[in-house]
């Protein structure tokens, strides 16, 4: 009997953390595959509306943003709905080069794929959104997404 | 201390260093998948006087005022109302004189001839409108296509549309419940 117990009274060995730095690489290349790089900061407002229908945006690499929302600094910028393209804002005069600089930057194959993302805060006037709307088929952007945050089925 | 093998490399903080990328890497990026409703806009019109002429009879006009109410072909409406009306507007009613116009046209992918309604579901908003009423109409609409090609699905392969694996299936499908909305130039009545 006291052969098992003399094995067993040794004090508490030290955790072998020699195999932490892996696990936490592993976790770094799921981050690293599964996540894209942050491209813009925000300046306005973005609070999407909710629907239901909602299909899912395929390939990011092939996906233009348009901000559209009242400017998060309001005491500067008023309280009206401005449009942000990359990291500045900018009028409706700008979304035709816009496009173009967008599609200069995709290839060539691909040109063609190039969903235009439109995230407009809820409040906003359509107004705004449809001169951007006539800007982006003068532009040749025909396919385009209305960003929403997926809603509760109400039925 | 004149010879001794060669010394193992401390690794002690490496999981340090690994868990700082870590970091850089949850903080620089992004995960949320986008969602939206897509829609693809008509090309830009080189002639602008150029009005296409059609029935009455097959156009269901959705206003939307500056004040976000509705207006289903020259009734007020409900939001809550609208996929009804529009899925009621779009399905074959022979013989009746109140409902758009229908021809007799071949669908290959699915093999057999279909009644396709020419009924278009025109959609009008004020440039007051919010964008958030704009979206509930877009997806009250989208519902009701979704809605028939489901029904439709059901009927010819007994499974949802959003099920079907087939492609030709998929193409037929939507060749048979086309999304015919079409979006006007909106009016500047109730201001900005």
């Amino acid at each position: 009997m006291s052969r098992f117990k003399t094995k067993k009274s040794k004090g508490t060995a030290a955790i072998n953390t020699s195999s932490l730095p892996d696990i936490i690489f592993m976790l770094l290349f799921f981050f690293m595959v599964t996540t894209v790089m942050r491209e813009v900061s925000l300046k306005v407002k973005l609070k999407l509306p909710e629907a239901t229908e909602i299909q899912k945006l395929e390939r990011k690499s092939l996906v233009s943003y348009i901000y559209i929302g009242p400017p998060v600094k309001s005491a500067l910028y008023g309280t009206n709905s401005r449009i942000q393209l990359n990291d500045t804002f900018a009028t409706v005069d700008d979304i035709q080069e816009f496009v173009a600089k967008e599609r200069e930057d995709r290839d060539e194959a691909d040109r063609k794929f190039i969903t235009t993302s439109l995230k407009i805060d809820g409040i906003t006037k359509m107004g705004i959104v449809t001169d951007v709307k006539q800007e982006l088929r003068k532009a040749g952007a025909l396919k385009i997404n209305y960003s929403t945050r997926k809603g509760l089925d109400k039925r | 201390m004149a010879k001794r093998a060669a010394p193992e490399i401390n690794a002690g903080s490496m999981a340090d260093i690994a868990f700082l990328l870590l970091i850089f890497f949850l903080v620089t990026t992004t995960m949320d998948v986008d969602t939206g409703i897509t829609r693809k806009l008509p090309p830009p019109v080189e002639n602008e006087d150029e009005d296409i002429d059609v029935k009455d009879r097959n156009v269901l006009k959705v206003l939307i005022n500056s004040h976000d109410r509705l207006l289903i072909d020259g009734k007020p409406g409900l939001v809550s109302d609208l996929k009804a009306k529009a899925m009621d507007f779009m399905s074959i009613h022979p013989g009746d004189e109140e409902y758009p116009e229908f021809d007799v046209k071949m669908n290959d992918e699915l093999g057999m001839e279909r009644d396709m309604s020419k009924g278009i579901i025109s959609l009008k908003n004020d440039r007051g409108t919010s964008y958030e009423m704009y979206i509930k109409v877009q997806n009250e609409l989208a519902s009701a296509f979704n809605q028939m090609k489901d029904d439709l699905s059901m009927e010819l392969f007994g499974l949802k549309y959003t099920q079907l694996i087939d492609k030709k299936k998929i193409k037929g499908i939507n060749k048979a419940v086309p999304v015919r909305i079409s979006e006007a130039e909106p009016e500047d009545i109730g201001g900005r």
